[in-house]
């Protein structure tokens, strides 16, 4: 069937050198440059003094310098610290609230799986409603009804990204309890909850994790976009949502900086997130994982 | 008949949804702490006497109770009113009517742009699977994923509108124009930035898809069988990739919308371009709550005419659903 790809692969690996890396390996590195690179910046950012986020008059406009990577804004803060700071608040948004939607994604998932028919038929219809309204639009609404902030966007966030996770967890569970050896254990007269939590929640378990990976990065976007648009965390916050719309008053002024590196930084924090799921996942996919 | 029988499943489970849409909207701005009144008044709120606020809650209904509120409202609703907007003192379908046909411009723009760039750059990725072209495209498609829809406006604004100078910075018109002396040419000139931005993003989901599934195409029987004949190149894949993966490009695309929808709000934003993305927000920000909730019942259906239409169109185009003989 595969057999073009096994081909290649088999011609590939022949000429090959010994000393070089296989996919697994290539994989790994993946993912320990990303960890690496995240846990190095949001140590500096926990660790940064919060001096740069006073305003120096005196420093006010400067493009990026040595001593100002990433310039200053209006009010002479600096706007490195600004964004690291911020990236940290995007971070914990967004990991207070994937969790939340992990959460409910995986009870839901399995209530779906496993209390029958009429359960199922409930679960699904909720995913086709939350799925049916905008994210983003649901998100607005979610903030606007809680009155924005830090807990309208974590609740709206929470509220908005479970279904997609949910459904491939319901999937994930309805091929389980079909597979033999889970009718063999019944069989054997292991009840619901021995099954559940011995047999099943093992499979479920990296599907969750990658799950959590994978919608952390929509999570961070979504809060830097309703921050954005006005409707998430207030202006006082070091946020890169307000960080960039403040800048919208100041790019045709040319201050390119204020914009260019706050998203820059978000979209490499984003991208690493993406790196780490996304390689976790193949490495838990076998026909993948020995390439 | 069995495609008859599978639509009007569809569009009862699309009324249900609406219904509960509804509801839950409804009950969720009853549970919020706003006032109406006093988002409905705004800053004058002071000069506003207890006896006025009696009469304007007596005027509105508010003193019900939240339930005969809803039949109210839901009553009104069924008749095609959605209310009057505070922000904009016309009704809200007015709006959301008007709003929509400069929004519709903009998607259709997006969403035609993106869908034939994306499907265009999936088919080289995967036809060259593995070589630089293609890991050019997948970097460039997981990066865009990454890349925050209003940072790119705002790119694209710099170096377009700041920088080369070439387009105007927002608005959908000129400013200080009269309506009826804009031309079609001003119209499109600001609508080249939030729709190229809103493209440029589009692309990633459809050149990802698409690429995979040739990929899975190429690696089948049928297609060894076919390069055994001596079939190669390009020909290849159009006699035998091209509509196994068109039709799983066209059901995503139609899927999308409420990305898409998402992503215009986002681009009307950064381009100040009038559309039902900034009405949304500009409701959010100023408490217009019949708006609010005129749009999200609106997005709900334009939602699900998209995933109606995947479906429609999955039908019509996969011979093997046609003919009914796989059937869920």
């Amino acid at each position: 069937m595969k057999q073009t790809q096994l081909m290649k692969n088999f011609n590939r690996k022949s000429w090959r050198s010994r000393g070089s890396w296989n996919k697994r390996q290539t994989t790994l590195l993946a993912i320990i440059f990303a960890v690496v690179f995240l846990v190095a910046l949001l140590g500096t950012a926990l660790t940064m003094p919060d001096d740069g986020l006073r305003s120096q008059l005196e420093l006010r406009n400067m493009s990026p310098t040595i001593e100002h990577p990433f310039g200053t804004d209006w009010l002479g803060r600096d706007m490195f610290t600004r964004t690291l700071k911020g990236l940290l608040l995007s971070f914990g948004v967004g990991m207070i609230a994937s969790i939340s939607s992990v959460v409910i994604a995986t009870t839901l998932g399995i209530m779906a799986g496993t209390l029958g028919r009429y359960v199922d038929a409930v679960v699904a219809w909720l995913i086709d409603l939350f799925l049916s309204v905008p994210h983003l639009l649901g998100l607005i609404l979610i903030s606007f009804v809680l009155g924005g902030g830090f807990k309208g966007v974590v609740i709206g966030v929470a509220l908005t990204h479970w279904p997609s996770l949910a459904r491939v967890i319901r999937a994930e569970i309805l091929q389980l309890r079909s597979s033999e050896y889970i009718q063999v254990s019944r069989q054997l007269g292991k009840s619901s909850w021995w099954i559940a939590t011995k047999h099943m929640l093992p499979h479920i378990v990296p599907q969750v994790l990658v799950g959590f990976l994978l919608m952390f990065p929509h999570a961070i976007l979504h809060e830097a976009s309703i921050t954005f648009l006005g409707l998430g965390l207030s202006a006082s916050e070091p946020a890169i949502g307000i960080i960039l719309s403040e800048s919208m008053r100041y790019l045709s002024a040319g201050m390119w900086w204020l914009a260019i590196f706050p998203g820059l930084s978000l979209l490499l924090m984003v991208r690493m997130f993406d790196v780490i799921g996304e390689n976790l996942r193949l490495m838990l996919e076998p026909q993948h994982a020995h390439k | 008949m069995e495609i008859i029988s599978r639509l009007l499943r569809k569009i009862f489970r699309l009324l249900t949804l609406l219904v509960a849409v509804c509801i839950i909207s409804f009950m969720l701005i009853q549970l919020s702490p706003i006032d109406p009144i006093a988002a409905y008044i705004g800053a004058d709120i002071m000069l506003v006497g207890e006896e006025q606020r009696q009469k304007i809650t007596e005027y509105w209904g508010l003193d019900k109770s939240g339930f005969e509120q809803f039949v109210h409202w839901a009553g009104a609703l069924v008749q095609g009113d959605l209310g009057t907007s505070m922000i904009y003192r016309m009704p809200v379908m007015d709006v959301i009517g008007d709003k929509f046909f400069a929004s519709l411009a903009l998607m259709l723009v997006a969403w035609v742009l993106s869908g034939i760039i994306g499907f265009g750059l999936g088919l080289w990725a995967a036809y060259k699977q593995d070589s630089w072209v293609d890991k050019i495209i997948k970097w460039y498609c997981y990066t865009l994923a990454a890349t925050p829809t209003f940072w790119m406006g705002l790119l694209l604004l710099m170096v377009f509108a700041v920088w080369l100078n070439w387009l105007p910075v927002g608005m959908s018109v000129p400013a200080g124009v009269l309506a009826e002396n804009v031309s079609v040419l001003d119209r499109l000139k600001h609508l080249i930035l939030p729709a190229m931005t809103l493209s440029i993003i589009g692309v990633a989901p459809i050149a990802l898809h698409t690429r995979q599934k040739l990929i899975d195409v190429l690696s089948s029987e049928y297609v060894l069988f076919a390069k055994a004949r001596g079939e190669s190149g390009f020909a290849l894949i159009r006699r035998h990739g091209l509509r196994n993966v068109a039709i799983p490009a066209v059901t995503l695309q139609f899927a999308s919308l409420s990305e898409l929808f998402g992503g215009a709000v986002l681009a009307e934003q950064v381009f100040s371009y009038p559309g039902l993305g900034q009405a949304s927000v500009e409701a959010g920000l100023r408490g217009d709550v019949p708006l609010l909730l005129g749009i999200v019942i609106f997005s709900t259906l334009f939602v699900f005419s998209g995933n109606l239409l995947a479906d429609i169109f999955y039908q019509l185009l996969d011979p093997r659903i046609r003919r009914g003989r796989l059937t869920e």
